[in-house]
This record gives structure tokens, sequence and C-alpha cells, in this order.
């Protein structure tokens, strides 16, 4: 397994996982730096997903959207804010219309990806910090159309 | 973290990682169901749909209690809504992506097909 350490800061609704790689620390920025390869590892299997725009400099975009097994889409995007390539990468991951303008009423997330070689490889460190629990509570709603997470949509229409 | 919250987290995230524990959660949580009737769904054992129920429960997703011969479990949507298990359903979907970087990055070293 790839995964070496994951850590979850309660109070600071941050998530850090660290992942070694049997790839240099160039190789694995390519999955980042071309579009192509970064739809392959984004959405699951059964949501897909397809990297429109891909501006990876400063101030630059990422969209994305993802489709579901009966057509639906989601869509997504990365606001970049520093790349130091092929070190790190940080940027806003929101959520928004399928014309890609960002849905203010969608929680942002800040991210953190870190490479550095180690031992012949790469160590990742992903770290997401959350503005709320309510706003980890959207992802995650946003999350479950992956099939991967529990349906917390779902109990607010059973509890209403 | 301290060590309790750690052992909750671990507790939450291997009650999570089972796609029939997530099913199992996806029905108690929307009415209180007997640990027979669930097990009705699935093609395993009675015993191993119990011991499904009984990770959950231990993970304070779901709680149990007794109507005469019966076992009636329900889900907790308070524990489904803190904050720990929010974060290790968020850990599940980065996990996925980490293991399709794996696989991409392992089909460099294959020969083409």
């Amino acid at each position: 397994m790839p995964v070496t350490d994951v850590h979850h800061d309660l109070d600071n609704l941050t998530l850090t996982i660290t992942a070694q790689f049997a790839a240099p620390v160039e190789r694995v920025w390519q999955i980042y730096a071309d579009p192509r390869q970064l739809e392959k590892v984004w959405g699951p299997p059964t949501y897909p997903a397809t990297v429109v725009d891909h501006d990876l400099t400063p101030g630059g975009r990422v969209t994305y959207y993802m489709t579901g097994p009966t057509g639906d889409r989601h869509a997504g995007y990365w606001l970049v804010t520093a790349v130091d390539e092929p070190n790190s990468l940080t940027f806003e991951d929101g959520f928004a219309d399928l014309d890609f303008t960002p849905n203010p009423a969608m929680p942002v997330s800040r991210n953190v990806y870190t490479f550095t070689g180690y031992e012949g490889g790469t160590r990742a460190t992903y770290t997401g910090v959350y503005e709320s629990a309510d706003a980890l509570k959207k992802v995650l709603e946003m999350g479950i159309v992956e099939g991967s997470t529990l349906a917390i949509n779902q109990i607010d229409t059973l509890l209403s | 973290m301290n060590e309790e919250d750690a052992e909750r987290v671990d507790a939450l995230f291997h009650a999570l990682a089972d796609r029939t524990r997530r099913d199992i959660l996806r029905r108690v949580l929307a009415g209180e169901h007997s640990v027979s009737a669930l097990a009705a769904n699935y093609e395993m054992s009675f015993a191993a749909v119990q011991k499904h129920v009984a990770v959950l429960e231990r993970a304070g997703l779901l709680t149990k209690r007794r109507s005469g011969r019966e076992q009636l479990a329900s889900g907790d949507v308070e524990a489904v809504r803190s904050v720990t298990a929010m974060l290790a359903g968020l850990e599940q979907i980065w996990r996925g992506r980490i293991t399709r970087i794996d696989a991409l990055l392992e089909a460099d070293l294959s020969p083409e097909e």
C-alpha cells in the first residue's frame, strides 16, 4: 500500500495523507502537469473525471467535471495559488456550475501537495484544510458520487 | 490528536472501509432494522453480517437493543455527521486517488500492450 501515514486534525479540520510512490518526483509531478493523466487519477472508474482547462501556474485554473453512470455531471475547479515544479503545488479546490463558474454557496478547501525524493522514489504529502464542519459535510456530499463515502445527504432527506 | 481520538479514528475508518458495512449503515440510518432482516440482504452468513454490525457498533456508528429474541440495530446520525467520521470519509476518497496514481505509475514499468 502506498499510503504510509494519515493524520486527522479534528480541531483544524485538516486531513494529511502521506504516500510513497515508486517513481521519481518528476514523474509524479507529470501526473498533475498533464491533464490526460490527472483525469485518470482524479475520479474513480464509476465517476471518471474530464479535465477541461489546465493552467498550472499561480492564478491559473484547472477545471474538471465528473460524469456519473446516468450521465450526471459534477463540475469543480482548482484555483492554483503557488507552484514550485516539481516539488509542490498549492491550490483551492471548489465546486462550480457546469460552465465552470465557481459556486459561491459551496465550500472551498485549501490544498497543499508536496513531493520529495525518498528512498529512490517519491514521498507525497497531501494536505487539505476545510473551513468548517459544514464545509466538510458538503464536500462529502459531493464525494458520495464517487460511491466511496456515506450518503450523508441521504440522511438529511430521511430526516426531513 | 490524543490517543483516544486516534483510536476512534482508526475504529471509524475500519468500519467505513468495507462496502457491506457502508450498506448496512445506510439501511440502519434510514430506520431500525433487526439483524436478521439485515442479513437477508446479503449473500453471506448471518454470523458474518452480525460481525459487520458489531464493527459498526464498536465504531459508535450504530446502536443495538434487544426486543424479545431479536436484536434491533439503528444508525447514530450524530456519529456519522461527526468531524471524525467525515474526515474518515474524505480519507477514503483520497486513498482512492492515491491507489490510482500508484497504478498509473506502475503501468509505466509494464511493456506496451
